[in-house]
């Protein structure tokens, strides 16, 4: 088991320098660079430009260096917990994102949970009432909401609540907590309304797995051990959950993989449509001011997360189901 | 199963007999055909997507409206009723009514209502509006519409009094194409990537495999808005139509990629692959003639479910305003319109390009799994 993990970790180490060397490619593709675009800020409302300061800056990002040697520069700064600064904010970038990157993390973990929680008892009743009503009513509400993109299901929903119910759903506090210090208090409301986010960001993954997970369960009852235990008059719920079950969840865990950055994908877009104080909306607007390090600190982050929980999600798995981790050390 | 059903006496009958018989000299293709014929909602989405492209290749026809074209009087005007029955009972001519506006002095709302004592027959083939067809020649004949002094809009009008419908199929132009011109982008790269990663093996295999793992394992929206926030603003809109295509197809690649290379390597340890070579054949000839009708059909299915990941991603970028811009339509350029919800609440219809993606995400899923279930031999 330890040797699994620590082949995993070490296999983890060029995905994470490729993810990074992404990142620094996205804060150099604008043109210019980041003192230009501060210079031309300072210009622009008229202060003073301070030649000390210029020079002090560009030699701390080591702009006057080649390429490689500002990448790693950036990257030494990024591992000592300094990402830069933010022009638009006039901020240095670690102040503004931690807080939404948990926010995030936390949408992300609440949506990856309802997905679990949803997909697999659907699937599961999908399979066991092969072709009744049922199945055709998830098989189509699955194929749907597979085809509807996350940002505009949170559209229909936020305009059905509006038309229906006069609500302005969006944001995650209410009003008098947005600028409040953390409390217990401001736990729950953030929990109140957290589920519109999940429901939206989690639709599309529930859908994708109640197919997996109806695949495989049909699979795995049509096999020779399920007839016999039948035969041997085993009880039906036994029957299902002893062994069929159990063994059916395990494709579906180990799809953590691919879900989870659907889920942070889906977290991003839905974010900006319901305008949650999450990592989306910032992101998108560091885009579009071209605010370059704090975008690219985002995408980095996003993206080592991301990482990290595939990570942890295999070593569960490895965990829970011996035969992946012998297959994996004896390849 | 099959080969127990077809063993059944009882099912032996003069007519199967001869089906049987062409079922054995039926070339791959042709067996392909017939399983897929008898996936319904397939060939039902095959019927959907025609319908869909047609209207987008020759949408100046379909229109009854030029993409820009703006009556001011008309200004978030209501999906228009089309009526049969008016007071003097039915007409097999369809008809719209004429319109009234009233603007409610208090919100300045503007609403409008039927006029019935101007009525307007449906008309198909009229000559209406100028416009040139794929910027070729010159015409003005529309598929439907109605006299002068009349409007149709089938699903409203936006903020600055533009026909939705007719917008929509201009913009179906631009989201259909994308993803066809998206998915030839990455079956190219896929081809090229996968194919020297099959075939080489070795190093060059696993760096491209870690490759394309990393690319997977990266949340893909994040990454589109960043390298499309990245094309440069003074662009003409053609070049950016490009510019997004390439973006969405540099992350799409991957799956296609991966197919070719599982097949690849399956296809190269066969028998009639050692029999070809043993007999002599280059290598040109065992790649052509050999390995590519095995591994075809699964590009095919896999490059037909590629396709809606495509059009979702324009869709997306357009939406958040980092992908097409105006004057390029697209349905996600039309969703743009309906990101306040308030706006959306009052004038409901500008949800409508949804349906439209939708339609045509379902419809590519559909065809796609037809597709995979005909061309698995095994099924």
């Amino acid at each position: 088991m330890l040797v699994y993990i620590a082949r995993r970790i070490l296999y983890m180490i060029p995905t994470l320098i490729i993810i990074s060397v992404i990142s620094f490619i996205i804060i150099q593709l604008p043109p210019g660079d980041y003192l230009t675009s501060y210079i031309a800020q300072l210009s622009e409302t008229g202060e003073s430009v301070d030649e000390a300061v210029i020079a002090s800056l560009k030699k701390r990002y080591g702009l006057d260096q080649p390429m490689y040697i500002q990448y790693f520069m950036w990257i030494n700064g990024v591992l000592h917990g300094d990402f830069g600064q933010s022009f638009e904010w006039n901020k240095p970038v670690s102040e503004l994102i931690w807080e939404r990157l948990a926010l995030t993390m936390a949408v992300s973990l609440f949506s990856l949970i309802f997905t679990y929680v949803v997909a697999i008892p659907i699937g599961i009743y999908s399979a066991t009432h092969q072709y009744s009503i049922g199945d055709y009513f998830f098989t189509f509400v699955g194929f749907l909401g597979l085809a509807t993109p996350n940002f505009l299901l949170a559209l229909v929903l936020m305009f059905l609540f509006y038309k229906y119910f006069g609500l302005s759903v969006g944001g995650l506090f209410s009003p008098e907590f947005v600028e409040a210090p953390w409390s217990w208090a401001k736990v729950i409301d953030m929990m109140n309304h957290m589920w519109i986010p999940v429901i939206v960001i989690g639709t599309a993954g529930t859908c994708g797995l109640i197919r997996v997970m109806r695949g495989c369960l049909l699979d795995e009852l049509r096999k020779q051990y399920v007839v016999t235990a039948r035969a041997k008059g085993v009880g039906e719920r036994k029957l299902l959950f002893k062994y069929p079950v159990r063994v059916a969840v395990n494709p579906i865990i180990s799809t953590i993989g691919w879900t989870l950055p659907s889920i942070v994908s889906g977290a991003t877009i839905t974010a900006i449509v319901l305008s949650l104080p999450t990592t989306g909306p910032l992101l998108l607007r560091s885009l579009m001011s071209q605010d370059m390090y704090l975008a690219g600190s985002f995408i980095l982050l996003l993206a080592t997360l991301t990482v990290i929980g595939t990570l942890i999600s295999d070593i569960l798995l490895a965990w829970l189901d011996p035969r992946i981790r012998y297959e994996k050390e004896a390849a | 199963m099959s080969i127990f059903k077809k063993n059944k006496p009882e099912e032996r009958t003069e007519e199967y007999g001869e089906y049987e018989e062409s079922y054995y000299v039926a070339s791959q293709w042709q067996l392909m055909w017939r399983k897929f014929r008898k996936h319904k909602l397939a060939m039902g989405s095959i019927f959907v997507l025609v319908l869909l492209y047609l209207g987008g290749i020759f949408c100046e026809f379909v229109a009854p409206y030029d993409l820009e074209s703006r009556q001011i009087r008309y200004v978030y005007c209501p999906p228009q009723r089309i009526h049969f029955f008016d007071e003097k009972g039915f007409h097999l001519r369809p008809f719209v009514y004429g319109l009234k506006r009233k603007i409610d002095l208090v919100t300045l709302q503007k609403s409008y209502k039927e006029d019935k004592r101007k009525k307007y027959p449906l008309q198909f083939f009229v000559h209406g509006q100028k416009y040139k067809f794929w910027n070729l020649f010159e015409a003005d004949l529309h598929l439907f519409g109605v006299e002068r002094g009349g409007v149709i809009f089938l699903l409203g009008t936006d903020r600055m009094g533009r026909d939705m419908f007719s917008r929509i199929v201009y913009g179906a132009r631009i989201s259909l194409s994308i993803g066809l011109v998206g998915v030839f982008l990455s079956l190219i790269i896929g081809l090229i990537l996968g194919g020297l990663s099959g075939y080489l093996g070795g190093v060059t295999d696993t760096i491209i495999q870690r490759i394309i793992e990393i690319l997977r394992s990266f949340p893909t929206i994040p990454l589109w808005m960043a390298l499309s926030a990245a094309l440069p603003p003074h662009w003409p809109p053609l070049r950016v139509y490009f510019g997004i295509t390439i973006v969405l197809s540099l992350i799409g690649w991957t799956g296609l990629a991966r197919v070719v290379r599982g097949k690849l390597l399956a296809l190269r340890e066969e028998d009639f692959t050692m029999a070809a070579k043993v007999a002599g054949c280059k290598d040109m000839r065992i790649i052509s003639r050999h390995l590519l009708p095995g591994f075809l059909s699964y590009i095919i299915v896999q490059m037909t479910l590629s396709i809606p990941s495509m059009i979702l991603g324009e869709t997306s970028l357009s939406f958040l305003g980092l992908g097409l811009r105006p004057p390029i339509t697209s349905w996600g350029v039309l969703l743009k319109e309906a990101q306040n919800v308030r706006t959306v609440a009052l004038h409901p219809w500008l949800m409508i390009p949804v349906l439209f993606v939708i339609t045509a995400v379902l419809a590519f899923n559909f065809l796609g799994d037809g597709l995979r279930d005909a061309a698995d031999p095994y099924h």
